[in-house]
């Protein structure tokens, strides 16, 4: 599945990459595959729209993490 | 007993060409903070809301605030606060730089320019002496080069200078400072050109400003410095990316306004993006005076350091009329800079003259050789040209901004704007919040009156849902009466990422000597948000001025996360009135009452 990484969360990971899809996977174990503590992550997005990263993911889904950001 | 005050105004006759100091009601100061409140309750009792806002009774005041100049991060803002000849509202802008502190420490809080002088005019200021010169040679000329020309004339000055915009009387008009800064909204620029003004010079040999309590202050000001380095916007997101790193976040969750709002998802913003300019051509970072955020970007144009695009002129140039080249929205940045109009309504008046191509209103041969099509980076770079200089018939017309011109050809529903000033970068039929908040500001179509997206979005304070429209009149109201008290502080609304309302409330007392708790910093911001609205009422603001553009209301979102969204606003409306103790969009007596009105 598709993991889309956006500001610092690119840093030595690139903008997306790919992680493997099994039944049961949730955002906090990609954000473990990552290395990223969830913790540094600020929006955590299921398609475009806010989620819970404990919820289960399909395979089709495209995650998006951000750190905190803001400006104006 | 010290306070941060100067206690002093410089009234500037233009008509008589007088200059003269007068004492500043010290209590009237502390009741309405200081730069935007302050300014405000001057031009309430100064000046008749019914004025021509570019007649000579119109007055320009430009007001700093209590803690500018004084050692606080971010301590150099001030405000230009006019009747709005773009709305016939009011108006006050804000920028940074150094020129407002040096204005401080030159000795005065704020300046009153009335009248008109009968030539190009500037005014010279160094410490407590000033002086009305004559502009003649300027006039006509670009920010940059006045900028060079008076400080190689004043040695140590900073420049505040409109440029031909407002020298034009172009609605887009903004009155910039140091090269790059610029208090950007409302046409504020084309009433200084009403007044023959080009420029104001300033310097001071003082490099501070005293506070009441000095203690106090090094301690509060410590703590800000921490909260704001530890802070993931203000210490990291914004020094790195700047505001640009929202253009990937708006986008990913569909509510980046595209093609003047026909779309709300792009797919150049990644091309267009924060991380893409850190990666390409950022230089550096740029920094206001006392600023320890520099979220402003320096960039490489044509071999040159030159201001970089923020994040609302990324998108006003960019994905509002559908161009993806990085290149041409700096040079069009850099074109609004130089001829002095603000980014954010240029861009989306191109935007709305693209839609108005598109449906065949614009006829080729009005262009005049620049179509207006999509995704033309050579179209945004040149129509700005136009616009800045007030070149080609349909140029001029532009550069009255993109409800006169919609209004022009029988559409202005086409411009998306709310009280006439184009709405900015996030689409408020995805995010509910905004939307209340563009359409209850008092100066129109803004985001910085109540900036509900820190919450909507970043989760600041506290995660809110989007699309919800539960609770977010009361956070509208909490942000815009807060918004108000920061913007009259002399601080930078940045700082609120990192900073809570007691923070501001103790660096106002360790400052001023005064006594506000958090309650009274928001009672502040809800008086001056209150007067604002009076001044409106009394210069004929009709309660269906609170709203949005039409395709808010009635064009779902096409595609994307938010497709099907739009704006709830007529349920919302209600609610916020009777929180802020309001009739028919305007305050009752009791409200007046209970605020000291
Ligand atoms: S955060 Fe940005 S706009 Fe605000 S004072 Fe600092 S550099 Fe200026």
């Amino acid at each position: 599945m598709e993991v889309r990484l956006f500001a610092t969360l690119r840093e030595n990971r690139g903008k997306a990459v790919r992680v493997d899809w099994h039944e049961g996977i949730n955002g906090l174990a990609v954000m473990e595959s990552l290395g990223i503590l969830p913790s540094a992550v600020a929006i955590y997005l299921i398609n475009g729209r806010n989620a819970n990263p404990d919820a289960a993911l399909s395979e089709s889904d495209i995650v998006s993490l951000f750190p905190p950001v803001g400006g104006g | 007993m010290a306070t941060s005050y100067n206690g002093k105004i410089l009234r500037v006759n233009l008509t008589e060409r007088s200059c003269k100091v007068e004492d500043l009601d010290l209590n009237l100061a502390k009741k309405f903070v200081g730069g935007r409140g302050l300014g405000s309750k001057i031009l309430f009792d100064e000046v008749d809301p019914k004025v021509d806002p570019l007649s000579p009774e119109n007055k320009v005041i430009i007001a700093t605030g209590p803690l500018t100049g004084v050692a606080v991060p971010t301590g150099c803002r001030y405000m230009v606060i006019t009747k709005s000849p773009l709305n016939n509202m009011i108006a006050c802008s804000n920028s940074g730089g150094v020129w407002g502190a040096k204005l401080k420490y030159a000795g005065f809080d704020l300046m009153i320019l009335e009248g008109k002088a009968d030539k190009p005019c500037y005014i010279n200021i160094v410490d407590d002496k000033y002086e009305i010169l004559d502009a003649s040679d300027l006039w006509g000329q670009e920010t940059e080069h006045v900028e060079e020309v008076l400080k190689g004339r004043h040695e140590g000055c900073s420049v505040l200078n409109i440029g031909p915009g407002g020298e034009q009387l172009s609605l887009l008009a903004a009155v910039m400072n140091d090269a790059e800064r610029a208090a950007g909204r409302s046409g504020v620029g084309a009433v200084l050109g009403s007044k023959n003004v080009k420029a104001i010079c300033c310097a001071s040999s003082r490099t501070s400003v005293e506070p009441a309590d000095a203690a106090a202050l090094k301690e509060v000001v410590s703590k800000a410095n921490k909260l704001i380095k530890e802070n993931g916007v203000a210490g990291q997101g914004l020094p790195k990316f700047g505001t640009a790193v929202l253009v990937n976040i708006l986008n990913s969750v569909g509510a980046y306004p595209t093609r003047n709002w026909q779309e709300s998802e792009f797919d150049g913003a990644e091309a267009t993006s924060g991380e893409t300019m850190a990666d390409t051509v950022l230089v550096k970072n740029g920094y206001c005076h006392r600023c320890p955020i520099g979220c402003a970007r320096v960039v490489k144009l044509d071999g040159k350091d030159r201001a970089g695009a923020e994040y609302e002129t990324l998108w006003s140039y960019g994905a509002s009329c559908g161009v993806s080249d990085l290149d041409a929205i700096n040079r069009a940045n850099w074109v609004c800079n130089e001829t002095g109009i603000d980014t954010i309504s240029a861009g989306c008046t191109i935007a709305a003259a693209m839609e108005l191509y598109q449906r065949g209103y614009i006829k080729d041969e009005d262009c005049e050789g620049v179509p207006l099509v999509w995704g033309s980076g050579d179209a945004i770079v040149k129509w700005t040209e136009r616009m800045g200089k007030g070149e080609t018939k349909l140029g001029k017309l532009m550069a009255q901004g993109s409800y006169r011109l919609c209004e022009h050809y029988g559409v202005p529903e086409f411009s998306m704007s709310s009280k006439k000033l184009d709405l900015p970068a996030y689409d408020a039929r995805a995010i509910q919040g905004i939307g209340v908040t563009y359409a209850t500001s008092n100066r129109g179509g803004c985001h910085v009156r109540g900036y509900t997206i820190a919450p909507e979005i970043a989760g600041i304070p506290e995660k809110l849902e989007m699309t919800s429209i539960e609770n977010k009149h009361t956070w509208s109201i909490i942000f815009q009466n807060l918004t108000a008290v920061i913007d009259s502080s002399g601080m930078c609304l940045f700082t609120s990422f990192a900073l809570s309302a007691d923070v501001y409330a103790e660096m106002l007392n360790a400052a001023t000597g005064t006594s506000y708790d958090v309650n009274g910093v928001l009672e502040a911001g809800e008086r001056i948000y209150n007067l604002e609205r009076l001044f409106n009422q009394k210069a004929g603001m009709k309660p269906e001025d609170d709203s949005l553009p039409k395709r808010l209301l009635e064009e779902p979102i096409t595609g994307g996360p938010a497709k099907g969204s739009l704006s709830r606003l007529p349920e919302m409306l209600p609610e916020y009135y009777k929180a802020r103790g309001w009739e028919n969009a305007f305050p009752t007596a009791v409200t007046l009452e209970r605020l000291g009105l």
